[in-house]
C-alpha cells in the first residue's frame, strides 16, 4: 500500500514542482529523490512496515510476489530516470509534468499487479494508459509524435471499451467482480463467461502488443519521443504483463483448457511477426519496437505454462528485458542517427558505450552469462514443465535464433564497420549508470539465486 | 583443483589482457599464460591417478539443482592437454602477425581457451551449455574483426548455424532435465533419465544437430570452408584443431549414453551420411586451388571418419576416435602452421601460383612431408593408430548393419586423401621454382622449434601409443556400458 499512495502523492508534488522551481535541475533531482523514497517505502512494505493502514475491502491484495515485482519496477524506473532524465528536457517545456505523469503511471502499475477486483484492474489500466497517451504526444511540434498519440489514443480507447464489455459479461456470468470468488469451475459451459474472458484476453493482448493486436506498436514506439518509448516498451509492458498473468492465473485457471491453446498460438504468432518484421528494419529504434513485440511473445510463455517457474521466469524476464532495453534507449536518445548505419564504427569512437550496447544486445538475444539468457531459460523451462507444448518451445528457440540476427547486426555495425561519429556525447555519471546496468545484467545472469533469495526471504 | 585452474588461468589472464596497452606486453603475457596453462595440464597428467585432483565441485544455481561440477576423465584430460599444448604453439607460430587492437585479440583468444577447457571438463549439463556458448562468442568476435574481406558475412553464417544448434540443444537439455529423477542437471542424473524410445528418437536430433554443426558432419558443413578461409590463421587453428572436438566430445559424452536407443537406431544413418561426407569432401579437396580450403575440406573428411566410428559403438572404435581427436588436432595444427608460413613468405596460398619451395626451403619441406604423411595416416604416424583402430571397430561393430559398406566408403576416402595431400606437396613444394618462389628462404629457428614439437608429437604417438590407449581404456568402457542397448531391449521384452 505504501507505494500506491506515495507514488500518487509524488505525482501531485511533481505537478506543483513545475511552478515552484524556475530551473530544471531541482525538478530532476526532486524526481530522482522521490523515486528513491518510493523504492525504500516499497522495500519497507515488503519487510512488513506499512506507512498507511487502509482498508481496501478486498479490492487489493499485496502479495509478496506483487510487492517484489513493484520493487523491480521502481528500481528500473529509477535507473531510467538516472540515465534518461536529462534527455527528457529535449522533448518539451513541461518537464515536471512528465515526471508527474510517470509517477501516476507507476500508481496504475501497482494497482494492476495487486488487484483482486476487476474494477481495480480496469482503473489501473486506465491510470496507466491516459498518461501514456499524453507522453506519446508530448513532442507537440513533431508531426509523428502527434500521429502516434492520436493513433494510440483511438486504438487504446477502443480496447478499453472491449475490456469493460468483457468485465460486464463476466459479472453477468458469475455475479461478482472479485477474481478470487468467481468459482467458475461450475460454469464450464457458460457462453457469457467465455465471451467475457475472450474480450478480456484480447484487450490485455492489445495493451502488451501481442500479435495480431500489435499494429499500433511500431508506429507509436517510433513516433513517441525516445525517452518515453523506452519507458513505455519496458516498465509499462512488464507491469501490465504481471497483471495479465495474475488475472488468468487467479480467475480463469479452472477453464485453462479453453484458452491455453489460444495463448500458445498467440505466443507463436507474436514471435513470428515480431522477429520476421524486425529482421527487415533499417532503423534501430523501429527494430527495437518489433523486438519488443517478439519479447512479449516470450513473456506470453508464462501464461502458457501457468506454474511456479513461470512466475519466477516473468520476474527474471522483467528484470532482463527492462534493464537491457532501457540501456539501449538511453544510448539511442543520444544518437543523431538511429539507423543501423548510424552505429557504424561506434566501438572506435566510444569504446565503453559500444561495449555496453554489445552487452545489452547479447542479453536481449539470450546469450548465456547474461540475464536475458536466464529469463528465456526460465520461460522455456516453465513450458516444458507444464508439458504438452513442445512445438511452441522449439518454435520459440528457432525464433530466438532469428532474433540473434538483428541484435548482432548492431554489434557488427559497431565493431566491424567504420563510420563517422553519430554520438552526441555522454556525461561521466551516465557512463557509470550504463556500466552499472551491465554489471547488473551479468550478475543476474551468473547468480540468479540471489535475486530469488530476495524474493523468498 | 587442476580442472578449475585450467579454466581460471586462461579466463583471468584473458580478462587482464583486455586492459593492457603495449603490444609487446600483451603478446608476452598471453604466451606466458598459455605456457602456464600447459605446465598445469602436464602436471595434471602426471598426477592423473591421484584421487580428486581432476575433480571440482561447487554450488552454483541451487534452486535449479545445477552445480559447478568439473571432472577430467581420460577423454577430457586428453583434450585439455591438446588445448593447452596448442595455445603456446598457436601464439608462437603467429608471433609476427600484426593485429589491430592486439590486446582485444589475445584477450578473446584466451577466453576461448577457457570456454574450451570448460566444455571438455563440465559434468553438469547447464554448465556444459554455458561453456559451449562461452567458447563460441569470443571466436565469433575474433573471426569477424580480424579476418579476410568477406569475414563478417561468413562468420555470421557460422554463428547462426551454431547458435541454432545450441538453442535446440538447450531445449533438449531442459526436457531431459524435466525427466531426470529429482530434477538435476548432473551428468549422472542425465544418464539415469530413463527416457522412452519415443522421447529419445526426437530428443536425439535436438542434441545431434548442435554437435553435427560443430564437427561438422555432412550436410551441416557448409559454414566451415568459408570460415576457415576467411578467419585469421590463429583463429582457424583454434577452430579446426580444438573446436571441432567439442562436437565429437558432445556425441561421446552426452549423446550416446543419454540416448542409447536413438543412437542405436540412427547410428547407421549418421555413419552413412558421415562417410558420404568423407568422399564428397575429399573429391572437392582434390579440385581446390586454395590451400586453406583444401585443408578445410580435408578436415571434414577426417571428422567424418571419426563420427562414423563413434556410432559403431565398439571399444576399439571409441579408443581410436579419442586418439584420433588428439592426433587430428596435432596434424591439422601442423598443416596450418605450414600454410601460414607459406602465406607469410610468399603472400599467397594459391597452389597454382607456388612451386619448387623444396629447393629454397628444405627444412620446411621436410617437416611438411612428415605432417602430410600423418595427414594420410601412414604407419608410424599418429593418425595411423587412430584410423586403424577406428576401421577395426567399424568392422567389428555389433550395432551397425552396414559395417562393410561404411568401411569401404571410408577407405575410399583415405585413398582420395592421399591423392589430394600428395598433389598439394607435389605442386607446392616440388617441381620448378617460379618468379614468386625464387626469392624464398628457409624457416628460422623458432619456426623450426614449433614444427619440431608437432612432428615429435606425431612420431611419439605413432610409435608408442600404449600409454594413451591405457588412459582411454576406462572412459571408452564406461561410455559403452552406459550406451549399451541390449539390457534395455531385454527389459522392454519382459
Amino acid at each position: 500500500m505504501n507505494a500506491v499512495l506515495l507514488s500518487g502523492l509524488l505525482g501531485v508534488v511533481m505537478m506543483f514542482a513545475s511552478f515552484l522551481f524556475r530551473t530544471k535541475a531541482p525538478v530532476r533531482i526532486l524526481a530522482i529523490l522521490g523515486m528513491a523514497v518510493l523504492l525504500v517505502a516499497n522495500v519497507l512494505d515488503t519487510k512488513g512496515i506499512h506507512f498507511f493502514h487502509v482498508n481496501t475491502t478486498g479490492f487489493l491484495s499485496f502479495t509478496g510476489y506483487a510487492l517484489f515485482f513493484n520493487t523491480i519496477v521502481i528500481a528500473c524506473t529509477l535507473i531510467f530516470f538516472l540515465i534518461s532524465s536529462k534527455d527528457m528536457q529535449k522533448v518539451g517545456n513541461h518537464y515536471a509534468e512528465y515526471f508527474a505523469l510517470i509517477f501516476f503511471i507507476l500508481t496504475g502499475i501497482f494497482l494492476v499487479t495487486a488487484f483482486t477486483n476487476l474494477l481495480i484492474l480496469f482503473i489501473g489500466i486506465e491510470i496507466i494508459s491516459i498518461p501514456l497517451y499524453i507522453l506519446t504526444g508530448s513532442a507537440k511540434k513533431d508531426l509523428k509524435s502527434n500521429e502516434a498519440a492520436l493513433k494510440y489514443f483511438l486504438m487504446g480507447a477502443f480496447s478499453t471499451g472491449v475490456m469493460l464489455m468483457g468485465i460486464a459479461l463476466i459479472y453477468g456470468a458469475t455475479g461478482t467482480f472479485d477474481i478470487t470468488k468467481m468459482n467458475i469451475a461450475g460454469l464450464l459451459k457458460s457462453n457469457l463467461l467465455t465471451a467475457g474472458m475472450l474480450m478480456l484476453l484480447f484487450s490485455m493482448c492489445f495493451k502488451v502488443s501481442i500479435a495480431p493486436f500489435h499494429f499500433w506498436t511500431p508506429d507509436v514506439y517510433d513516433g513517441a519521443p525516445n525517452v518515453f518509448t523506452s519507458f513505455m516498451a519496458t516498465i509499462v509492458k512488464v507491469g501490465i504483463f504481471v497483471g495479465f498473468l495474475h488475472l488468468f492465473y487467479t480467475a480463469f485457471d479452472a477453464i485453462a483448457l479453453q484458452w491455453k491453446i489460444w495463448m500458445a498460438v498467440l505466443a507463436a504468432l507474436t514471435l513470428l511477426v515480431g522477429n520476421i518484421t524486425a529482421v527487415f528494419q533499417q532503423s534501430v529504434k523501429r527494430m527495437l519496437a518489433y523486438s519488443s513485440i517478439s519479447q512479449a511473445g516470450f513473456m506470453l510463455f508464462a501464461l502458457v505454462a501457468m506454474n511456479e517457474t513461470a512466475h519466477e521466469g516473468l520476474l527474471l524476464y522483467a528484470i532482463a528485458y527492462c534493464l537491457a532495453t532501457i540501456g539501449v534507449f538511453g544510448i539511442i536518445s543520444k544518437m543523431t542517427d538511429y539507423s543501423f548505419d548510424g552505429f557504424n564504427g561506434l566501438a572506435g569512437h566510444q569504446p565503453l558505450v559500444a561495449l555496453c550496447v554489445a552487452i545489452f544486445m547479447l542479453s536481449l538475444a539470450g546469450i548465456p552469462l547474461s540475464a536475458g539468457f536466464l529469463a528465456k531459460f526460465y520461460m522455456l523451462k516453465a513450458v516444458i514443465q507444464a508439458g504438452g507444448y513442445m512445438w511452441l518451445v522449439i518454435f520459440g528457440v528457432l525464433m530466438a535464433a532469428v532474433s540473434a540476427y538483428y541484435y548482432f547486426r548492431v554489434i557488427q555495425a559497431m565493431y566491424f564497420k567504420e563510420g563517422p561519429n553519430h554520438f552526441s556525447g555522454i556525461s561521466a555519471f551516465e557512463k557509470c549508470v550504463l556500466v552499472g546496468i551491465c554489471v547488473l545484467i551479468v550478475f543476474t545472469g551468473l547468480f540468479p539465486n540471489i535475486i530469488f533469495g530476495w524474493m523468498y526471504f | 583443483m587442476i580442472a578449475l585452474l585450467l579454466i581460471l588461468v586462461p579466463l583471468v589472464s584473458g580478462l587482464a589482457a583486455f586492459l593492457m596497452k603495449k603490444e609487446e606486453q600483451v603478446r608476452t603475457w598471453s604466451l606466458l599464460a598459455a605456457i602456464i596453462t600447459f605446465i598445469i595440464s602436464i602436471l595434471g597428467v602426471a598426477v592423473y591417478t591421484a584421487p580428486g585432483c581432476w575433480t571440482f565441485r561447487a554450488g552454483w544455481m541451487g534452486s535449479l539443482n545445477s552445480s559447478f561440477s568439473l571432472k577430467g576423465d581420460g577423454m577430457g584430460i586428453m583434450l585439455c592437454l591438446l588445448t593447452a599444448l596448442s595455445y603456446p604453439v598457436i601464439f608462437l607460430s603467429t608471433w609476427t602477425t600484426a593485429y589491430k587492437k592486439v590486446h582485444n585479440f589475445f584477450g578473446l583468444m584466451l577466453l576461448t581457451q577457457a570456454g574450451l577447457m570448460g566444455v571438455f571438463l563440465a559434468m553438469d549439463a547447464l554448465l556444459f551449455y554455458f561453456f559451449w556458448e562461452l567458447a563460441l562468442i569470443p571466436i565469433y568476435f575474433i573471426c569477424s574483426q580480424w579476418g579476410g574481406e568477406k569475414r563478417i558475412a561468413v562468420t555470421f553464417k557460422f554463428f547462426i548455424y551454431t547458435f541454432i544448434g545450441s538453442l535446440l540443444m538447450l531445449v533438449g537439455i531442459l526436457y531431459v532435465y524435466s525427466r531426470t529423477p529429482g530434477h538435476s542437471f548432473d551428468i549422472t542424473a542425465f544418464y539415469q533419465a530413463g527416457l522412452s524410445l519415443k522421447e529419445q528418437s526426437w530428443l536425439f536430433w535436438l542434441f545431434f544437430v548442435a554437435f553435427a554443426v560443430k564437427m561438422p558432419v555432412f550436410p551441416f558443413h557448409t559454414w566451415q570452408p568459408d570460415t576457415y578461409q576467411q578467419s585469421p590463421t590463429a583463429a582457424t587453428m583454434v577452430l579446426s584443431a580444438l573446436m571441432v572436438k567439442m562436437g565429437l566430445l558432445g556425441v561421446l559424452r552426452w549423446l550416446l549414453p543419454v540416448f542409447p536407443f536413438a543412437s542405436y537406431l540412427n547410428g547407421d544413418t549418421i555413419s552413412l551420411l558421415a562417410v558420404t561426407g568423407i568422399v564428397y569432401a575429399s573429391l572437392i579437396a582434390m579440385r581446390q586451388d586454395d590451400m586453406k580450403r583444401l585443408v578445410a575440406y580435408s578436415s571434414i573428411a577426417h571428422i567424418g571418419l571419426m563420427c562414423a566410428a563413434v556410432f559403431a559403438e565398439d571399444k576399439s572404435a571409441l579408443q581410436g576416435t579419442m586418439i584420433q581427436m588428439f592426433s587430428h588436432g596435432i596434424n591439422i595444427l601442423g598443416m596450418w602452421i605450414v600454410v601460414e608460413i607459406i602465406e607469410r613468405k610468399f603472400g599467397t596460398v594459391k597452389i597454382s601460383a607456388l612451386g619448387g619451395i623444396a629447393q629454397k626451403a628444405p627444412v620446411l619441406t621436410f617437416f611438411f612431408v612428415i605432417i602430410a604423411f600423418a595427414n594420410i595416416a601412414l604407419p608410424l604416424t599418429n593418425a595411423f593408430i587412430g584410423e586403424f583402430l577406428m576401421f577395426r571397430g567399424i568392422l567389428a561393430s555389433r550395432v551397425s548393419e552396414h559395417g562393410v559398406l561404411i568401411m569401404a566408403t571410408a577407405g575410399l576416402g583415405i585413398i582420395l586423401g592421399a591423392v589430394y595431400t600428395l598433389r598439394l606437396g607435389r605442386k607446392v613444394f616440388f617441381g620448378e621454382t617460379n618468379a614468386l618462389t625464387e626469392k624464398g628462404s628457409d624457416i628460422v629457428f623458432h619456426e623450426r622449434a614449433i614444427l619440431a614439437i608437432i612432428v615429435g608429437a606425431i612420431l611419439i604417438l605413432g610409435i608408442y601409443p600404449q600409454p594413451f590407449l591405457n588412459a582411454l581404456d576406462h572412459i571408452s568402457q564406461s561410455i559403452l556400458k552406459n550406451s549399451d542397448v541390449l539390457p534395455m531391449l531385454m527389459k522392454q521384452k519382459h
